[in-house]
């Protein structure tokens, strides 16, 4: 079926039922306020915005940093053919999360505040700060993408100079907000359930940010190989899925040493104990015992699985940071309002929609021209041998 | 001198005079329902809670380390020298984390509102400044509430639990909670009956430093770090270099 030569399908219905539903909660968001969209109340002032559009999209959004870390600061060049759409993914990832902040913001407008009355001893402020500036330098690692399409030579060789300096700021940058999203919680040890309230918060954040990365890019490297039709680069997924167990493994004995320093017990049932269960299993259960196997790791099917259990595992964790945690406190439950989840909702459905038109319209998965930085930056081995021809 | 508020529980008759004081000073609506709701809210700064024949009023502690004022990105929270927590409405941005952070879930949020800001009691600091005692402690009838010298109601209150031990439950609530207060609770009953977190609860460490521990690290961290992944990059690239350099060197030997 076509209307007006746009072929009709499932996941293009979808996304336009999802947008239009979403639409209608933004008119209520705007018009009566965040009482009216949310079931956020005085003793839930944080909920799936903050909880999943906020502190799940930047950890999803972590690949930017740990690839191009990867590539460019410790010249693992095999990556070097995910750089651009793990670029991509962050970029879409920063400013969707912008998006979800101009929603959950009582003033959104005063958002540019931060710039004028900072308060240095508040954490949300450095997130503000290095989230701010580290979507700048996305867009900088980003744009070649557009000025390739344009033929614009110049600005490539001037971003291609800074590079390096982009490189290393993203990643401080990074290190700074993914683990400051933990100091977030840092502050109200009364309010948390042991199971997550630890003082090591930034660290396992900033660990599962790395994780997620990984998994994530090997998340969208198998979902725009099936979509784009493109060839999927086996190796790539193999080395990342490798990568990803050995972080994965490292974050199970940081987590369980950490329980056991503090005295947690996690086996005794309880309301807590069944959603912590629930991560566990899906962020290091699953995954670990999956990628364990060398069969599993060369296979790019069963690896997306272990990334996508990765993935689910670590965003049940934060959503029970922000949510669960604080429910036995409050004394009651918090349920997202349906207003709420379709307008997280139609956040996501915007960064599927982004992201396939930058695929179809810039040079995202053509890496082979070789006046750009990215590409000239880490020069491939094949490359390297050529002074060999000279003879 | 920081100014502070003492609550004497046993003193207290219920008439929730404060309340309507409170609501008159802050221009907030006040009415009989309003005086039955035993939430505080944005429209109701302080609320007398009763249990049988014993009360207890609820208001902004007033922290000498507010938590509040120390997680707002834009330092729309203040404490100031003399004692009073206060709040710059034309600062705030409404990430509401001064909600999350206060142990005594005290800031209120104006959930209808399009323009919506953070309401709690910020202990009149109109009438502070000009040496006048709050709203709720003037019109107290019995002097349950009283206005003073910070100091001098520490040391009353102290004397009055020696006084009269029998009369109170031995603590003074505020003394140590989150490493002290500005405003400063006695009563017959305990505190958690009445929704107040518990002193092993809350700790007596100002609430800051938790985050502060981790903040303070920030200066040394990000040169140390920018340096450690400058050097990374500066190895790789140079090991990059001298491969390639090499690699030229064996082709013009011939490949020896």
């Amino acid at each position: 079926m076509t209307i007006m030569n746009v072929k009709v399908t499932f996941w293009r219905a979808l996304f336009v039922v999802i947008m239009v539903v979403g639409i209608y909660s933004t008119f209520v968001r705007y018009f009566q306020g965040l009482g009216a969209v949310s079931n956020m109340n005085d003793q839930f002032p944080w909920g799936l915005w903050i909880g999943f559009d906020c502190l799940c999209g930047i950890m999803l959004a972590a690949g930017g940093f740990c690839i191009t870390g990867a590539v460019y600061i410790f010249h693992v060049d095999r990556l070097h053919c995910i750089v651009r759409p793990t670029i991509l993914t962050a970029f879409l990832g920063y400013c969707l999360f912008i998006v979800g902040l101009l929603f959950d913001l009582g003033r959104p407008w005063y958002i540019w505040h931060q710039l004028i009355y900072m308060n240095p001893h508040s954490v949300m402020f450095e997130v503000g700060m290095c989230v701010m500036t580290y979507t700048t330098v996305l867009f900088l690692e980003f744009i070649p993408n557009v000025l390739e399409r344009f033929g614009l030579k110049a600005p490539i060789r001037w971003v291609k100079k800074i590079y390096p300096v982009l490189v290393v700021l993203g990643i401080l940058l990074s290190t700074l907000h993914q683990s400051s999203l933990g100091s977030l919680f840092l502050i109200f040890p009364e309010k948390m359930h042991p199971f997550w309230y630890t003082p090591a918060q930034p660290f396992f954040f900033f660990l599962s940010a790395i994780a997620c990365g990984l998994a994530m890019t090997i998340f969208e490297s198998t979902l725009s190989a099936r979509a784009f039709g493109r060839g999927l680069e086996r190796s790539v997924i193999t080395e990342l899925a490798g990568a990803l167990w050995v972080v994965l493994g490292v974050i199970a004995l940081l987590r369980l040493q950490d329980y056991l320093h503090r005295r947690v017990n996690i086996f005794q049932p309880s309301y807590e104990a069944y959603f912590l269960w629930a991560e566990l299993l899906l962020a290091f259960v699953i995954p670990i015992s999956m990628l364990s196997f060398k069969k599993v790791r060369t296979h790019p099917e069963l690896t997306y699985i272990a990334a996508l259990s990765t993935i689910l595992g670590f965003v049940t964790n934060r959503l029970n940071v922000a949510m669960t945690s604080m429910e036995t406190w409050v004394g009651h439950h918090y349920l997202p309002k349906w207003t709420e989840v379709s307008i997280t909702l139609m956040i996501c459905a915007m960064g599927f929609f982004l992201f396939s038109l930058a695929v179809n319209y810039l040079p995202i998965f053509e890496d082979e021209h070789h006046d750009l930085p990215v590409a000239e930056l880490a020069e491939t081995p094949e490359q390297l041998q050529q002074p060999t021809l000279v003879h | 001198m920081s100014k502070a508020i003492l609550y004497d529980a046993t003193l207290c008759i219920g008439c929730k005079q404060c309340e309507s004081a409170c609501a008159q000073q802050n221009e907030l609506p006040y009415d009989d329902k309003i005086a039955a709701e035993s939430v505080q809210s944005d429209h109701k700064f302080t609320v007398v809670l009763t249990n049988d024949d014993k009360f207890m009023r609820r208001l902004c502690q007033h922290c000498d380390h507010p938590a509040c004022a120390s997680v707002c990105p834009v330092g729309a929270l203040h404490k100031t020298a003399a004692g009073p927590v206060v709040y710059d409405v034309y600062k705030c941005i409404g990430c509401r984390y001064c909600m999350m952070a206060c142990a005594f879930s005290v800031p209120k949020y104006e959930w209808g509102s399009l323009n919506p800001r953070v309401r709690k009691c910020i202990m009149c600091p109109d009438r502070v400044e000009q040496g006048l005692a709050t709203a709720c402690a003037t019109i107290c009838p019995t002097g349950a509430t009283k206005f003073g010298d910070h100091d001098a109601l520490i040391e009353e209150a102290k004397d009055r639990l020696k006084q009269n031990p029998d009369n109170y439950v031995h603590h003074i609530y505020g003394l140590e909670e989150v490493g002290g207060t500005s405003v400063l609770m006695l009563s017959a009953v305990p505190f958690e009956q009445y929704g107040l977190p518990k002193l092993q609860r809350v700790g007596d460490v100002p609430l800051p430093e938790y985050t502060g521990r981790v903040m303070e690290l920030m200066p040394d961290f990000i040169p140390l770090w920018g340096l450690v992944l400058g050097g990374v990059y500066w190895v790789t690239n140079r090991r990059k270099e001298v491969e390639e350099v090499e690699a030229e060197e064996r082709a013009l030997r011939g490949g020896k």
